[in-house]
């Protein structure tokens, strides 16, 4: 049986200049030769979304995530309350996106349009060329298997230890047996460096650990496109740091995009791309004194 | 590897996880559960065991047929009718023999206390099959002597400690019904609903006690038929050819008349169940009570199982399994304490209440349905979980 990877360096190592189609080297790990029926490495899975959902592979010039022309509203007659004016946003296949503005300004709603978890009212959100408008309550949880979602609270579950959590993002993986997702899970876990935390509960965890343990789950379902609301807020700036470059780097290595909101000025540098959002309108920022594309990794 | 293949659906167990890492929360619930179950089976086990014991010497009476008289409604009140009839059923061919019973509720003084009670007395000619052991028929010979009663030992103990001072080898002289009588045997037959105790005599004796008794009447007449005979077609064709002032029965269907007195003459029957349905009420909002608060507490986790791409569906599973192994786990406690509650019963009132499979199977069923149907009310809560409602 081959040896696991000891890093996430090794285990990860996708260019995240190449377009997400590019496997991982097979060597090195473990699940394809332990895999029973010979099903696509779990790695392949991600980098070829057409075995994960049934959308399309996207070629190199699709974009993830294109939003056109949307609009949201709250409440309804008088109370009406438009949150989201005309809000366009395209998302490229491995691009870090980040998203600031004031708070109550919308940006929350965005990310549960786009993350497939409201209705859309009007205007366009096409998710790895998926229209969303008008996409029902079933084709909306399929969608959702695509996106990992990293929360501003950790959202593990209480009663599972850090393994069998991230195994709940494994499990969503078809065509795995049992115990291929439970090392994907491990692998995951030791990505995050939380290796030597398998079997501990959330309770047992610091706040930088267990939000280091939801990257890991978001990650485990192999997503195309990771959202992430706040994911530093409940931690102080070195671990916040940390995280996110953990973050940033994971899902270049797997191809994935991701949109992010924050606040926190420290770590705007991971950004691609900076987006900034006023009272339901979306702007790109202008992102100064600072080189994009060779900042991190 | 193999376990893979036999089992590619398998998951994280769930619900066993959410109900096992809130240990005190679980065991609230289990004692809830097995305390439904446990008042579920006293009360069923009551009621049964007291359908059975108004019929501890029906069971035993060696007889295929029965004739009693048609105003006799229950065992604590037989009508009499001519023992003739017993002698005209005896030129049917498939009869092949016969056993006149004097059946009545007599006075029996305790020889300790001097106090009376009401006991059971069975008259019969000696030597006469009554009973299906055989070893009891050698036994009532000694009864052929005038003014000789066989005690039955499970008599409850208010008639005095016979057992005992018989087997101390003590002379046993008591009244019956006013007349002095002494205990030549112990028996060993068992209470009734009815009758607190039993005693059996000669008729002789039996008629002496009771001097009013007209001459000639008797209480019951059991009826033995030749092997391979069909009691059902016989007793139909004794009826078209006895008058109208006997009945006549099979020894089940005799049985059953009794049981059916009990049951729909008494509010034994209403009561218990009535008992065992508190059992599953309180129960039902135990279980109910437990799984929804689980649910509710769990509520933001099952948000983001939904927003993870998780089925509902799938998540409503999770409930339902909880409320499974709630049953599970809950039933086999409340079976356990069951079978110990019977040991106590039967000591006490020496009832035969004993575990048996439909009343075990219909506690399950009661206490299965109860956690699913509480499952399924919990369930409507996870309706409440909106995944767009957790960032």
């Amino acid at each position: 049986m081959p040896i696991p990877p000891r890093s996430s360096e090794v285990a990860f190592t996708v260019n995240s200049a190449l377009p997400p189609q590019a496997p991982v080297p097979d060597s090195g790990n473990g699940i394809v030769s332990r895999h029973p029926n010979g099903a696509p490495h779990p790695r392949q899975g991600s980098a070829a979304p057409g075995s994960v959902g049934n959308s399309p592979a996207p070629s190199a010039g699709q974009p993830s995530l294109v939003v056109r022309d949307l609009q949201h509203w709250f409440g309804s007659g008088t109370n009406c309350r438009q949150v989201l004016d005309r809000v366009n946003l395209t998302i490229h296949p491995g691009e870090v996106v980040l998203l600031t503005g004031p708070s109550g300004c919308g940006k929350t709603t965005l990310l549960t349009l786009v993350g497939a978890l409201r209705q859309v009212m009007a205007g366009s959100v096409q998710l790895f060329g998926q229209e969303l408008n008008g996409a029902g309550r079933r084709e909306r949880q399929l969608l959702r298997r695509q996106i990992g979602m990293i929360f501003q609270g950790h959202n593990l579950l209480r009663c599972l230890s850090a393994e069998q959590n991230v195994q709940m993002g494994a499990d969503l993986l078809p065509g795995l047996g049992y115990r291929a997702r439970r090392d994907l899970a491990r692998q995951w876990l030791r990505a995050v460096g939380l290796g030597d935390h398998l079997g501990k509960l959330p309770h047992d965890l610091s706040g930088g650990q267990k939000q280091r343990v939801a990257i890991a789950r978001a990650l485990a379902a192999q997503p195309q496109l990771l959202l992430a609301d706040e994911p530093t807020a409940a931690l102080d700036s070195r671990t916040g740091r940390e995280v996110v470059e953990l973050l940033q780097r994971l899902a270049r290595d797997q191809g994935c995009s991701v949109l992010m909101v924050t606040h926190d000025p420290r770590i705007l540098d991971v950004a691609d791309r900076l987006v900034e959002m006023e009272d339901g309108r979306l702007s790109e920022a202008s992102i100064t004194g600072r080189s994009l594309s060779g900042s991190v990794g | 590897m193999l376990l893979d293949h036999l089992w590619p659906k398998r998951r994280i167990p769930l619900a066993w996880l959410l109900l096992t890492r809130q240990p005190g929360r679980l065991l609230v619930a289990l004692a809830g559960i097995s305390f439904a179950g446990i008042l579920m089976f006293l009360q069923l086990g009551f009621r049964d065991g007291l359908f059975d014991a108004s019929v501890t010497l029906h069971k035993r009476f060696a007889a295929d047929l029965v004739l009693v008289s048609p105003r006799t409604m229950s065992s604590i009140a037989m009508a009499s009718f001519p023992r003739r009839r017993l002698v005209q059923v005896m030129a049917d061919p498939d009869v092949a023999g016969t056993t006149p019973v004097h059946w009545n509720f007599l006075l029996w003084r305790n020889p300790q206390t001097r106090s009376t009670r009401s006991i059971l007395a069975v008259g019969f000619e000696p030597g006469d099959p009554l009973f299906t052991d055989a070893g009891l028929v050698d036994r009532t010979r000694v009864l052929s002597q005038r003014g000789r009663v066989l005690f039955d030992s499970l008599s409850r103990p208010e008639f005095g400690p016979i057992a005992d001072w018989y087997k101390q080898g003590r002379t046993i002289e008591t009244e019956v019904a006013g007349k002095r009588v002494r205990v030549a045997g112990l028996v060993e037959l068992g209470p009734s609903f009815g009758a607190d105790g039993n005693l059996l005599t000669s008729s002789e004796t039996f008629l002496q006690l009771m001097p009013d008794l007209p001459p000639g009447s008797i209480e019951l007449g059991l009826i033995r038929l030749i092997p391979g005979a069909n009691p059902a077609s016989v007793a139909a064709r004794l009826k078209s050819h006895l008058p109208e002032d006997v009945a006549i029965y099979t020894k089940q269907g005799f049985v059953e008349f009794e049981k059916n007195y009990w049951r729909s003459s008494t509010a034994i029957g209403f009561i218990f169940t009535l008992g065992a349905g508190m059992g599953f009420v309180v129960g039902s909002v135990i279980v109910y009570q437990i799984l929804h608060s689980d649910v509710s507490d769990h509520l933001p986790e099952y948000a983001t199982l939904m927003a993870m791409g998780y089925p509902l569906p799938q998540l409503l599973g999770v409930v339902a399994r909880e409320g499974l192994l709630l049953a599970l786990l809950g039933y086999l406690p409340a079976w356990l304490a069951g079978q110990g509650l019977y040991a106590v019963i039967r000591n006490g009132t020496k009832l035969p209440v004993a575990m048996d499979n439909p009343r075990s199977l219909l506690v399950f069923g009661m206490i299965l349905s109860m956690c699913l149907g509480s499952a399924l009310m919990a369930m409507r809560k996870l309706g409440d979980a909106d995944p767009a409602e957790i960032f």
